[in-house]
């Protein structure tokens, strides 16, 4: 594990944050498996430390922009259960009043400007919030999670042009968990990604994105460096995705072995490793970290039993929210 | 009333929201020092500063993205997008994102941006500088749709639309950038939704768009000598579409041609027949003609170009037909 500089609380909360994005994905993965949800989704089991790492080191002005693969930001931008499960089922008190789903779920209040279906296609959107801090003086920071597989898109390229040409006050992060859908990222991505962002004269660094620790003290100083002005930068987080592309990608072994899942999940899983570190470091007691699990745990059973009774909005929403007044 | 161009009114709406509203600004290719091919922005960076007239690289769909990023977050970009054609490059950013925000977000988002383009066939500039793409636009919901008849409405119309809390798109036609058209001096907006009146008329109404509104005037110059009096309406903007005027003018004439620089099929005109036949069937002496540019990518040549778009005297041929009943059982 990295050294930071953080105190205990702060230890505690990423652990508490990676926790609640394991426990709300599992409840997720249950409401599909027992058809409760309407559609699909995709879940960030696997990648918490990413999210948390990252949005730990961010405050509620600094703004980003997440994927289909969308939770784990949203938990970690701090918003709650109740209205996310809300949204996962449909509900008039989702996020979105439950127009937008799984895939497009937004959190204005926490700066989470929302998930965007588009394979990298929230990029723009990221790029052109840090030109409105620039413009307007703002000295906030706006993170774009995008996943391996969205490096092939072109947008990214015209965009990283603009932000290094103007000194942009963004940070892509590009979650690489090894898989663009079903393909191997190996098949799809020519070359180094990170000297892709340094060709534009971007500052690239790459992480193990399975280490809170390692990924919240790089985040912390690129943002500080954004905030002078220093930006913008690029960061590659190696990590890994425990269930296929969506919940319904149960029979995967064609394109993924269960060996190497097997393997990341017993030897690299990021709230295993942080759990002993605390424990080792003596910042929490197994019985401690117990009964936050067992808080989270209830918390989430409690949104999730809240959100199955809650009410589907009123059919004369279907025209509302077309165009703002 | 002094008279200034197309392109002066635009300038001028612009600076005016400009001066008034720092949030906003303008962004593009080659819209700051050159202000634009057209000239239209000249004049604007030196007021401005390049902080707020940028100049872009060529990657519109980059640039149209970075606008909604800043919409979404606070400023009220206009963004500058040097032909009409490139909207089909920048489809994803304005169809999927900007035109979506506000609904996905269950009303919390909201996308305060213009997109400022233009339309246009009969200038020589071959199949892909030389689309009239608004149907496409229009088609979304989202998007509201504005398209100026001449520079009083570019003026009332552009002010507007950066006022607008939602993606605008403003279809200017370049062959009208020199048009000149009595603008006052005071400040004024045009209200979106708010179809104009241009020529009052009793035998038929012409429905016209852009600059088929001229094209409607001078048929209907060409008609009133022959004793056929045409209504000349100009929706103003085709989202949001000011459907009872429009059927309001057929209940008194009876009679309608719909002309727009657009493919007609699956157009614009076809949109606006469809509502008349629907809403104003029983008021209807003939059918409900559509006049759309043809159904063919723009050819080069004059001698091909010139016979894509409705021309006046087509527009009174056929109105002189539907209103000798010529055309009422036309196949």
């Amino acid at each position: 594990m990295a050294k930071a500089k953080t105190n205990t609380e702060d230890y505690l909360r990423m652990y508490r944050q990676m926790m609640r994005i394991r426990t709300f994905e599992d409840n997720a993965n249950q409401l599909y498996l027992s058809a409760k949800m309407p559609g699909l989704t995709h879940m960030y089991s696997g990648e918490e430390a990413v999210a948390v790492g990252i949005c730990e080191a961010l405050t509620d002005d600094d703004r980003i922009t997440s994927t289909h693969r969308g939770h784990g930001h949203c938990v970690a931008k701090g918003a709650n259960f109740k209205e996310m499960f809300c949204e996962l089922l449909g509900k008039e008190e989702g996020y979105c009043r439950g127009k937008g789903g799984s895939m497009h779920i937004a959190d204005q209040s926490h700066g989470n400007l929302g998930a965007n279906a588009i394979v990298g296609g929230s990029m723009g959107i990221a790029t052109g919030s840090a030109l409105r801090a620039k413009l307007l003086g703002q000295d906030d920071v706006t993170v774009c999670f995008f996943g391996d597989g969205a490096t092939a898109q072109g947008l990214w390229y015209e965009v990283m042009n603009m932000a290094a040409l103007w000194t942009l006050p963004v940070i892509y992060a590009c979650e690489n968990n090894g898989y663009s859908e079903y393909t191997k990222t190996e098949e799809i991505a020519a070359g180094s990604i990170t000297a892709r962002a340094e060709a534009f004269g971007i500052e690239a660094f790459q992480v193990d994105g399975q280490d809170v620790l390692a990924v919240n003290e790089l985040t912390q100083k690129l943002v500080a460096r954004c905030r002078k002005g220093d930006g913008p930068f690029f960061i590659e987080l190696m990590t890994y995705r425990y269930h296929g592309h969506h919940v319904g990608d149960i029979n995967r072994e064609y394109y993924r072995s269960k060996a190497e899942e097997k393997d990341w999940k017993d030897n690299r899983d990021p709230i295993i490793r942080f759990r002993s570190y605390l424990v080792s470091e003596g910042i929490a007691t197994e019985d401690e970290i117990e009964a936050m699990n067992t808080e989270i745990e209830k918390d989430a059973s409690e949104a999730v039993a809240y959100a199955e009774a809650a009410k589907y909005p009123d059919v004369s929403e279907v025209d509302m929210h077309i165009y703002a007044d | 009333m002094r008279e200034i161009t197309l392109s002066q009114a635009v300038n001028e709406a612009i600076a005016e929201e400009m001066r008034r509203d720092r949030t906003v600004f303008l962004m593009g290719e080659d819209v700051a020092e050159a202000g634009t091919p057209f000239k239209v922005l000249s004049g604007l960076v030196e007021e401005f500063g390049t902080e707020r007239v940028i100049d872009t690289p060529i990657a519109e769909p980059g640039f149209v993205g970075l606008a909604v990023g800043a919409a979404m977050t606070g400023a009220r970009p206009i963004v500058d997008l040097m032909f009409g054609d490139f909207i089909y490059l920048v489809m994803d950013q304005l169809c999927n994102q900007a035109a979506k925000q506000h609904y996905m977000s269950g009303g919390k988002l909201s996308v305060p941006m213009v997109l400022r383009t233009n339309m246009g066939a009969t200038r020589r500039s071959a199949a892909q500088h030389s689309q009239s793409l608004q149907a496409i636009v229009a088609h979304i919901p989202g998007l509201k749709v504005a398209m100026p008849s001449s520079a009083y409405e570019a003026k009332g119309l552009m002010k507007t639309a950066i006022r607008d809390n939602n993606p605008v798109v403003i279809f200017e036609d370049k062959l009208m950038y020199q048009d000149k058209a009595p603008v006052p001096e005071e400040e004024f907006l045009i209200p979106f939704g708010e179809a104009h009146i241009k020529r009052d008329g009793s035998d038929i109404t012409l429905i016209a768009t852009s600059s088929m509104v001229q094209v409607a005037e001078k048929a209907a110059d060409l008609l009133s000598k022959e004793g056929i009096e045409a209504e000349v309406i100009d929706p103003r903007t085709i989202v949001p579409l000011d459907e009872a005027a429009l059927i309001e003018s057929v209940k008194k004439t009876s009679r309608a041609i719909v002309i727009d620089e657009g493919h007609q099929s699956y157009g614009v005109t076809s949109e606006i027949a469809s509502r008349l036949n629907e809403k104003a069937f029983y008021h209807l002496d003939t059918p409900v003609i559509r006049m759309g540019a043809m159904d063919v990518p723009v050819p080069f040549s004059p001698a091909l170009e010139d016979i894509t778009v409705p021309t006046p005297d087509r527009v009174a041929e056929t109105a002189r037909k539907l209103c000798s009943g010529e055309l009422i059982h036309a196949a």
